[in-house]
């Protein structure tokens, strides 16, 4: 393993202005020292997957509470593969029922954390994904 | 020795549960009030009877006894047919005012068919693309007999100008109809994020709407200054009193500033405010919006009218405070809220659905939430007499320390330059974002408790209550009748009308009779606003957390 920081894309793509849970996950990554590039609101999947790449980002956090999150986490999905960064990992949060996460979890999209998930939880999994991908 | 001296020493003697005395908001509370807490503030210059300035026990002289407040739940869903039904169901439930949830391409005043719509479309509220849309919506209702609010803020003109134009093809005159206008754009630089254009374009819109309704839709709230969002993007109760209302000083002196007369427009202006689960904090709250925004419009505006000194307001149980996990029990959280907002005086309330944590509310849910504020109003006896905790030396305390803390946060403002430049510089969005981070720490740490989140969890719940779907078909819907309006209006007229907007917006004069003209043929939401983005550009933010 790399001496380098994690490092975590977080955005909010397509039109959903809530951003609490967005800003309070990347604070949370943050004092836990990872690095963090937040995007901020209104991403298309093309401009989240090119930071992405820009960044060389381990992990791609989106965070959808519009209940657009099928057509945004499998565009972003494709997109991270067709550009070679199919071995990151691609999770998030928001309103998502479980029938929906099961489908993108079916996909190779990561765990999806929902409201009241604990900060610690979040930051735990994406340590524990990070630990086994440098194994 | 004094029995205040003897049971301080008791109080200090006794052991305390480990546990935080803190407020939601992270606000200091004595474990006890008196008198002493309190004396200062029993005076007629702080309190007053209920309908006389300062206003803090309420704004009319007999309160619910004179009328109940209005209930109102915010619905939108799907296709506008789908949503009129929604609102006929409310109102054979004994709901008496309508509240209009569009979706997020509508709040953004892009259409359905725009590229960046797909998958939003429905979703989160109703889909309205032309005055088309607006005839299904309200199909069958009376807008002269019930009042209407929209939830709409960017677009928010050319929304009302849909609207107006949906009453003159009913024959309904514009003095009769009664409602509200969200109109509020400098929160959502600070917390909603849904605008167009930079600050002072919408400001002006907000201006001139403000001037064309005076004349023309006399009962019409062009604006309902909101704390609401503030409060959901995380701030503290303090926080979102004092950012609304600062945003609300702002709206004033723009108006003044071109050239309105405080009488004519402030009895207008209306507010919104979020009921959370602090029970006490909110009241207090909400009894200091009313005495600060009476102050600062007597003193510091010179308003002569009354009318114009009362801070009339929304109430809305929080959406933040609702848990998917076992969401039965939002139904007792939003009862508590709800009863806040009542003792708090509020005009109109919408209280939460259990199943909000998860999706739009379904049928039953909204009934459940409906009745919640029936049994509030007609059972629980709270609204036979006014003002219920005033003098209590808590509340009384609290109001006070409430309203210290919000002038605190106007001279923080002031310094920076105002509310536009405070924005710029990211001041209200910072604060807010320190705040939710350490509520969530406190959540984390079990300083705090969310139950059923952080503690009494059901480990492997199973969901028990059904929820609604908005399926594909929605979307497919809504862009084949936007498609359809387009083919048969008359678009040449459309061009021409949208060419006058653009040249309109170019110059000084009020747009309303502009945009209205454009909403009588069907012009679209997104033709309008890329006729205007034309003239006034558009807005990025600076992203931080």
């Amino acid at each position: 393993m790399t001496d380098r920081p994690i490092k975590v894309i977080v955005a909010k793509p397509g039109l959903d202005g809530h951003d609490r849970g967005a800003k309070v996950v990347a604070r949370a990554l943050v004092e836990a020292g990872m690095e963090v590039v937040y995007l901020g609101l209104r991403q298309t999947p093309e401009s989240i997957v090119n930071a992405a790449l820009e960044e060389d980002a381990d992990v791609v956090g989106l965070s959808i509470l519009s209940g657009a999150h099928l057509t945004h986490f499998r565009r972003v999905k494709e997109l991270m593969d067709e550009q070679g960064l199919g071995d990151r990992l691609l999770t998030g949060g928001g309103i998502i029922p479980t029938k929906d996460q099961e489908t993108l979890n079916k996909l190779g999209v990561g765990r999806l954390f929902g409201p009241g998930d604990d900060l610690r939880t979040i930051v735990d999994y994406i340590r524990t994904w990070a630990a086994a991908r440098s194994k | 020795m004094s029995d205040k001296n003897k049971w301080d020493d008791f109080y200090r003697a006794s052991e305390l549960r480990d546990a935080d005395f803190t407020s939601i908001s992270g606000n200091t509370l004595k474990p006890l009030y008196t008198k002493a807490d309190s004396q200062a503030l029993e005076g007629e210059a702080e309190l007053g009877p209920p309908g006389e300035y300062p206003y803090t026990r309420g704004v009319h002289p007999s309160m619910y006894r004179g009328r109940l407040w209005t209930m109102r739940q915010f619905a939108g869903m799907g296709t506008p047919r789908q949503t009129n039904e929604r609102y006929k169901f409310l109102l054979t439930k004994g709901q008496t005012g309508l509240s209009v949830a569009f979706d997020n391409p509508t709040l953004y005043g892009w259409d359905s068919d725009h590229a960046l719509s797909a998958g939003e479309v429905g979703k989160t509220g109703v889909a309205v693309d032309t005055l088309a849309d607006m005839e299904l919506l309200f199909d069958g209702i009376p807008l002269d007999k019930v009042s209407t609010s929209m939830t709409i803020n960017a677009p928010a003109a050319w929304i009302f100008t849909m609207f107006l134009a949906n009453a003159e093809k009913r024959g309904i005159p514009f003095a009769r109809l009664r409602g509200t206008l969200q109109n509020d754009i400098l929160k959502e630089y600070i917390a909603q994020k849904e605008w167009i254009f930079p600050p002072e374009p919408h400001l002006r819109l907000i201006t001139d709407l403000m001037a064309f309704s005076a004349e023309r839709v006399p009962q019409w709230n062009t604006i309902s200054i909101s704390g609401y969002h503030i409060r959901e993007a995380g701030s503290t109760a303090a926080q979102e009193l004092a950012f609304t209302l600062a945003d609300g000083f702002t709206y004033v002196e723009r108006a003044l500033k071109a050239g309105l007369k405080i009488d004519d427009f402030a009895p207008r202006l209306s507010f919104f405010f979020n009921a959370h689960l602090d029970f006490f904090e909110e009241i207090a709250k909400m009894r200091a919006a009313r005495r600060i925004w009476a102050r600062h419009m007597k003193e510091r505006y010179g308003a002569k009218n009354p009318r114009s000194w009362l801070c009339r307001f929304h109430v809305q149980t929080a959406g933040c405070s609702l848990t998917a996990q076992q969401p039965e029990i939002n139904i007792v959280r939003t009862a508590l809220e709800a009863l806040a907002g009542v003792l708090g005086g509020c005009q109109s309330l919408h209280t939460n659905s259990m199943d909000e944590a998860l999706a739009l509310p379904s049928e039953k849910a909204v009934e459940i939430a409906l009745r919640t504020q029936q049994i509030i109003a007609f059972e629980s006896g709270v609204a036979n007499v006014i003002d219920p905790l005033g003098g209590s030396y808590y509340v009384e305390a609290l109001t006070k320390d409430l309203e210290n803390q919000a002038e605190h946060y106007f001279r923080r403002i002031e310094e920076l330059g105002g509310v536009v430049r405070a924005i710029e510089q990211g001041f209200p969005q910072k604060e807010i974002t320190r705040a939710a981070y350490e509520y969530q720490m406190a959540l984390s740490r079990k300083r705090k408790t969310h139950v059923g989140v952080n503690n009494f969890v059901n480990e492997g719940e199973a969901l028990e209550i059904p929820l609604i779907e908005i399926d594909e078909t929605v979307e497919r819907d809504q862009i084949r009748d936007l498609a359809a309006v387009k083919a048969r209006r008359d678009n040449g007229a459309v061009h021409d009308r949208l060419r006058d907007l653009e040249k309109a917006a170019a110059g000084p004069g009020n747009l309303i009779p502009a945009l209205l003209e454009c909403s009588r043929l069907y012009a679209t939401l997104g033709e309008i606003s890329r006729s205007l983005t034309r003239v006034f550009g558009e807005y990025r933010e600076q992203p931080f957390f």
